[in-house]
C-alpha cells in the first residue's frame, strides 16, 4: 500500500499496529505462563502473571485512546477505517485474553495441590497448545495482513472446542467418582472453559483480521462444536 | 550555491538547522533598506501628484483669468429723448445716420455737463469709442416710432479697444495712436467712466448669442455653437450607444470565436487609435460627397463623431460585460433562462454603470474634437444665428464649440483671443455637466446593490 | 406514436432517472471525460467525488447541458433522462434546464430582492398566472429550503445581503421554485462554514424525497453524509460507482482506496 500524503498519519498507523502486536505478545505470554503455573503449581509464576496483566490493561487503554484520537483527527476511510476499527476490536479481544489468563493464574493458586491426574493436565496442556497456536497464528496473520492465514485460524477453532467437550465429560466423571475432588475439578473446568474462550477470542481476532484485509466478513459457517451446553 | 551547501541531513531535518534568534527591537540593514525604498517611492508618488496638481492649478488659473473678460462687456449708456421733429428732420437729410450721430453727441454732452464733467470731444472720437452709433439709433426709432418724444436709454457696445482698456489689456503705455484709438481718447473714456456713462456689465450675449463678423468681436457669442454641439451630441448618443452596446453584446456573448471575429476585435481596437482627422476625411467622402448630406450640418458632424466614439464605447462596454461575474450568468442559465434573458435581465443591468462611464467618456471626447469637423465644414462656417426648429437643428449649417473656439483663436483681432478663452470655459462647464449627469446616473444604477 | 415511449418511460422511472452511456467530453483537443457509464436512481442523492480536474464537475454539467455555453466543448455518447436523450437535436437546452436545475459552488443570488430571486424562474417559465400564485411558489420554495422562517419578514431585502449559508439555501430555493425533477449541485458547500454546511446537508437529505439529486463534492465526509450512492472519478474516468457505504468502507478499486484514504500524491 502506498503512503499517505500526510506522513504523520502513516507513522501513527504503524505505531498503533505495533502497540497491538505488543499487546498480542503480552497476552500470549500471560496465557502460556498461567497454564504452565497451573500445571506445575508454580505460585510465583502465577502471581507474576497476575501482576503483568496490569501492563496489558494499561497498554489496552493507551491503544484505545490513540484509536479514538485518530478517528477524531484523521477521519479514516476505507482501508484505514477498517484497520483502525479492527485494531480496536483486536485490542479488546487481547485484553480479554489477558483477563482470562489472569483468571487461570488465580485458579492455579486456588487449587493449592497437585493435580489429581496427569491425564487431566495433559488434556489441559493439549488444549492450551492448540489455543496458543491459534493465538500465535492469528497475531502473525495480523502483522502480515494475511487473510488466508486468518481464515485457517478460524477453522482450527473447532478442534479446541472438541477437546474442551471431552475434557468436560472427563471432569464430570471424576467428580461423580470422588466428591472430594469436586472443588479442584470445578477450578479445572473453569480453567478449561477459559482456555476455550481464549480460542474463541483468537477466532474473533481472525475474523477481524480477515475483514481488515479484505473488507468482507468471514463466512459464518463454522459449526458450534461446544456440545457441553447440550450435555448438561 | 545553496543546493551544494544543503547536505541531505539538513534537508531532512530543516528544524534542526542552527538558528539564532534576533531581537525584534533591532532593525536590521535589509529592513532599513526596504523601508527607505518604500519611503522613496511614496515621495516620488507625492511629487508626481504635486506636479499634476500644479499644472492643473496653472491651467485652471490661466483659463479663468484669461476667459473671464469674455463674460463682461463695456457699454456706453446714453439716455435721451428724440422728438418727432428731430426724427423727421434727420430722416430728411442725405446722411441720415450722421444726423442721428449728431443728436447722440448732443445728448452725450448734455449728460456729461449734468454730471459736471467737461471734456471736449468730436464725432471722430466718439466713433472710435462706440463705433458709429447713428445706425443703431436710427433703426431703433424707425422700428419703434411710438417711442418718439419719450426718453429712451441706449446701451451701446464700446469698441474692442475701449473694452480692452477697461479690462486692462490695453494701457496707455502699450498702445500706439492709430485710427482705432488715440491716447487722448482715453482721457475722455476716463471721464465717461467717472460720469457713469461707460460701465462694465455681464455679457449675456456671449453665452446666448451667435458669432459676429471679424470686425466686431464685442458682439460675438458662443450660444449658437453650444446648440450645434448639443445637436451633434444627440446624434452621437442616439446612434453610438445602441449600436455600440448591441455590437458589444453580440461580440461578447453570442459571436462564435473564430478568425473572423478575432479580426473584427483587432480592428475595433485599432479604430480606437485612429487619428480623428481620418474619420473627418471619411465623413467628407462618404456623408457629404457620396450621400450628399448638407455640409457643415450637425447631423454630419454627429455621424462622423459617432464613428469615432463607437470603438471607445464598444471597448468599454465589452470590458464591463466581461467584469460581470460569470456566476450570475450561470445562475440565470441554471434555472432555465435563455441566453438572451440571462443577458438582458441580469448581465446588462450589472454592466450598466460601466457602459455609462464608457459612453460619457466617448461623448466627452467627441465633444472636444475639432479635427474631423475641419473637414466637413463646421469650422469655416460662421454661426450667425440659431436654427429654426428641432429638425433644422440637425440639418442647418452650424458650428460646434471647439470649432468656434478654433475660429476665434485664428482671428486677427486680439479681442477674439479672450473670446476663445471664454469659449473654453463654456466648453468645460458643458463637459462638467455631462460628467455630473453620468455620475448621478451611475449612482442610481449602482444603488440597486 | 406516443404510446411506446411512454410505456418505456414508465418502466424506466422505477429504476433509473438518469442514465449515461459511453459519454465522452472534449474540450478542444483535450479528452476530458472518457467512456462514462452510470445510472442514477430517482429520489436519491448521488455524490461525485474525485481529485480536482478529474472531470466530475464537467460530467455534472453535461447533465443539464451547461457545457453548451462553452464553445470548444463537445459531448459524445448519450445521456438519457427518463429515457429521453437530452443531446437529441430536438431537445432545447433551455427547456432541459428547467427540468434539471443547478446549484453552484459559490452562492450566486441575483443582485435583487429575496422575493425576486425566487420569483425570477417561475416568471420566465410562466409558472404563475397571477401575483397570488407567484407568492405561493415563493413561500413554498423558501419553506422547502428551510429558509422561510429566517426571511419571511424581509422578502424585499437584497439576496446578496444574507450570510453565505443563507445565500446558498436561497439558491437552492430558487432552483426548487421552477419545479425541477433533478437538481445538480456543484460543490454547494465549499464556500460555507461547518454549521451552514450542516444546514445545507440537512436540506439535501430532505429534498431527496421529491428530487433526484446529484452532488459534486470535494469533501468525502460530505459525500458520505448526504449520499446514498457515490461515484469516484479520476482523470476523466469513472473509476468506481457503488453504494456509499461500500465506497467508503470497502472500495473495490485501488485508486478509490488511495483517494479516500488520502494516499494520492
Amino acid at each position: 500500500m502506498s503512503e499517505h500524503t500526510v506522513s504523520a498519519y502513516d507513522e501513527e498507523l504503524t505505531a498503533m499496529a505495533g502497540k497491538v502486536a505488543e499487546m498480542g505478545g503480552l497476552a500470549e505470554r500471560a496465557f502460556a505462563d498461567a497454564v504452565s503455573a497451573l500445571v506445575t503449581q508454580d505460585h510465583e509464576l502465577a502471581k507474576s502473571t497476575i501482576e503483568n496483566d496490569e501492563r496489558l490493561d494499561a497498554l489496552h487503554q493507551e491503544v484505545e485512546m490513540k484509536l479514538i484520537e485518530m478517528i477524531a483527527l484523521r477521519q479514516p476511510m476505507g482501508q484505514d477505517l477498517r484497520e483502525i476499527t479492527a485494531a480496536s476490536r483486536i485490542a479488546n479481544d487481547l485484553e480479554r485474553v489477558g483477563d482470562l489468563a489472569k483468571n487461570v493464574a488465580k485458579r492455579a493458586i486456588a487449587i493449592d495441590s497437585n493435580l489429581k491426574s496427569k491425564k487431566l493436565a495433559i488434556g489441559v496442556e493439549h488444549m492450551t497448545e492448540l489455543a496458543l497456536g491459534q493465538l500465535k497464528q492469528v497475531l502473525d496473520a495480523y502483522t502480515r495482513r494475511d487473510a488466508e492465514a486468518a481464515r485457517r485460524v478460524q477453522e482450527a477453532d473447532a478442534e479446541v472446542d472438541a477437546i474442551y467437550t471431552s475434557l468436560f465429560r472427563e471432569l464430570l466423571t471424576y467428580m461423580m467418582e470422588d466428591p472430594r475432588v469436586i472443588t479442584q475439578c470445578v477450578h479445572l473446568l473453569f480453567c478449561a472453559k477459559n482456555i476455550e474462550r481464549i480460542g474463541d477470542h483468537a477466532t474473533n481476532i481472525a475474523e477481524n483480521v480477515y475483514y481488515m484485509v479484505t473488507g468482507d466478513r468471514l463466512p459464518e459457517d463454522r459449526a458450534k462444536l461446544d456440545e457441553t451446553t447440550g450435555a448438561v | 550555491m545553496t543546493e551544494t551547501t544543503l547536505s541531505p541531513e539538513a534537508a531532512e531535518k530543516p528544524a534542526k538547522l542552527p538558528f539564532k534568534s534576533k531581537s525584534l527591537y533591532e532593525v536590521d540593514d535589509l529592513t532599513r533598506k526596504r523601508n527607505a525604498a518604500e519611503k522613496r517611492f511614496k515621495t516620488y508618488g507625492m511629487a508626481a501628484i504635486g506636479v499634476g496638481l500644479f499644472f492643473l492649478f496653472v491651467l485652471a488659473y490661466t483659463i479663468i483669468s484669461e476667459g473671464i473678460p469674455a463674460f463682461t462687456k463695456t457699454i456706453v449708456e446714453v439716455e435721451f429723448s428724440l422728438t418727432q421733429e428731430q426724427f423727421d428732420e434727420a430722416e430728411g437729410q442725405l446722411f441720415k445716420t450722421k444726423a442721428y450721430e449728431q443728436i447722440f453727441i448732443g445728448a452725450l454732452q448734455g449728460q456729461l455737463q449734468e454730471s459736471g464733467v467737461s471734456v471736449p470731444f468730436d464725432a471722430t472720437t466718439i466713433e472710435r469709442i462706440v463705433g458709429k452709433p447713428g445706425n443703431t439709433i436710427r433703426s431703433f426709432f424707425t422700428a419703434n416710432q411710438d417711442k418718439l418724444g419719450g426718453p429712451a436709454a441706449f446701451e451701446l457696445a464700446a469698441s474692442s479697444r475701449v473694452d480692452g482698456y477697461m479690462n486692462g489689456r490695453v494701457t496707455r503705455e502699450n498702445m500706439t495712436d492709430s485710427r482705432f484709438l488715440q491716447k487722448t481718447d482715453l482721457d475722455l473714456v476716463d471721464n465717461l467712466v467717472e460720469a457713469g456713462v461707460i460701465k462694465t456689465v455681464f455679457n449675456w450675449n456671449f453665452i446666448t448669442g451667435a458669432d459676429s463678423g471679424v470686425d466686431n468681436p464685442g458682439a460675438a457669442g458662443i450660444g449658437a455653437s453650444v446648440v450645434g454641439s448639443l445637436f451633434m451630441m444627440l446624434v452621437v448618443l442616439f446612434l453610438s450607444l445602441p449600436i455600440g452596446v448591441a455590437a458589444s453584446i453580440y461580440l461578447e456573448e453570442f459571436a462564435p470565436q473564430n478568425r473572423f471575429t478575432d479580426l473584427i476585435e483587432v480592428n475595433i481596437s485599432n479604430l480606437a487609435a485612429v487619428p480623428s482627422i481620418v474619420f473627418g476625411i471619411l465623413g467628407l467622402a462618404v456623408f457629404i460627397q457620396f450621400m450628399h448630406l448638407p455640409q457643415s450640418a450637425p447631423i454630419v458632424g454627429g455621424l462622423v463623431l459617432t464613428l469615432m466614439t463607437l470603438p471607445t464605447i464598444i471597448i468599454s462596454t465589452r470590458a464591463s460585460l466581461k467584469a460581470v461575474p460569470p456566476s450570475i450568468r450561470d445562475a440565470a442559465l441554471g434555472i432555465g433562462a435563455s441566453k438572451m434573458q440571462a443577458i438582458f435581465h441580469h448581465v446588462l443591468p450589472l454592466a450598466m454603470p460601466g457602459i455609462l462611464t464608457g459612453t460619457i467618456i466617448g461623448l466627452a471626447q467627441a465633444l472636444g474634437e475639432t479635427a474631423p469637423l475641419l473637414l466637413i465644414g463646421m469650422v469655416g462656417f460662421v454661426a450667425r444665428g440659431y436654427p429654426d426648429g428641432f429638425i433644422a437643428g440637425f440639418t442647418e449649417p452650424n458650428s460646434a464649440m471647439p470649432a468656434q473656439i478654433y475660429t476665434w483663436a485664428a482671428r486677427a483681432d486680439f479681442a477674439f483671443y479672450e473670446k476663445a478663452w471664454g469659449g473654453i470655459i463654456v466648453l468645460l462647464v458643458f463637459l462638467l455637466t455631462m460628467n455630473i449627469i453620468a455620475i448621478i446616473l451611475r449612482r442610481r444604477f449602482e444603488r440597486r446593490w | 406514436m406516443n404510446e411506446m415511449p411512454n410505456i418505456e418511460q414508465a418502466t424506466d422511472m422505477t429504476e433509473t432517472k438518469i442514465s449515461a452511456n459511453k459519454v465522452q467530453v472534449y474540450y478542444g483537443d483535450t479528452h476530458a471525460i472518457k467512456d462514462v457509464d452510470i445510472e442514477i436512481q430517482p429520489r436519491s442523492v448521488t455524490a461525485f467525488i474525485g481529485p480536482s480536474g478529474c472531470g466530475k464537475s464537467t460530467f455534472l454539467r453535461t447533465i443539464n447541458r451547461m457545457n453548451d455555453t462553452i464553445d470548444i466543448c463537445r459531448v459524445e455518447g448519450s445521456i438519457r433522462i427518463d429515457g429521453e436523450d437530452i443531446y437529441d437535436p430536438k431537445v432545447d437546452p433551455v427547456q432541459l434546464r428547467a427540468k434539471v436545475g443547478m446549484v453552484f459552488q459559490k452562492p450566486n443570488p441575483f443582485p435583487k430582492s429575496i422575493y425576486d430571486n425566487i420569483a425570477y424562474g417561475p416568471r420566465i417559465h410562466g409558472l404563475a398566472r397571477n401575483k397570488a400564485e407567484l407568492d405561493d411558489i415563493v413561500s413554498s420554495s423558501l419553506q422547502k429550503a428551510g429558509l422561510w422562517e429566517e426571511v419571511k419578514n424581509r422578502l424585499d431585502e437584497p439576496g446578496t445581503g444574507m450570510s453565505g449559508g443563507q445565500q446558498q439555501r436561497l439558491c437552492i430555493a430558487r432552483a426548487i421554485a421552477v419545479s425541477p425533477e433533478v437538481i445538480l449541485m456543484d460543490e454547494p458547500c465549499s464556500a460555507l462554514d461547518p454549521i451552514a454546511t450542516a444546514k445545507v446537508e440537512e436540506l439535501i437529505d430532505e429534498l431527496r424525497e421529491n428530487f433526484t439529486i446529484v452532488i459534486v463534492t470535494h469533501s468525502m465526509q460530505q459525500a458520505a453524509r448526504v449520499s446514498q450512492r457515490t461515484a469516484f472519478f479520476h482523470l476523466g474516468i469513472l473509476v468506481e460507482e457503488g453504494s456509499t457505504q461500500d465506497i467508503f468502507t470497502n472500495p473495490k478499486d485501488k485508486r478509490t482506496q488511495d483517494y479516500i484514504t488520502g494516499r494520492f500524491g
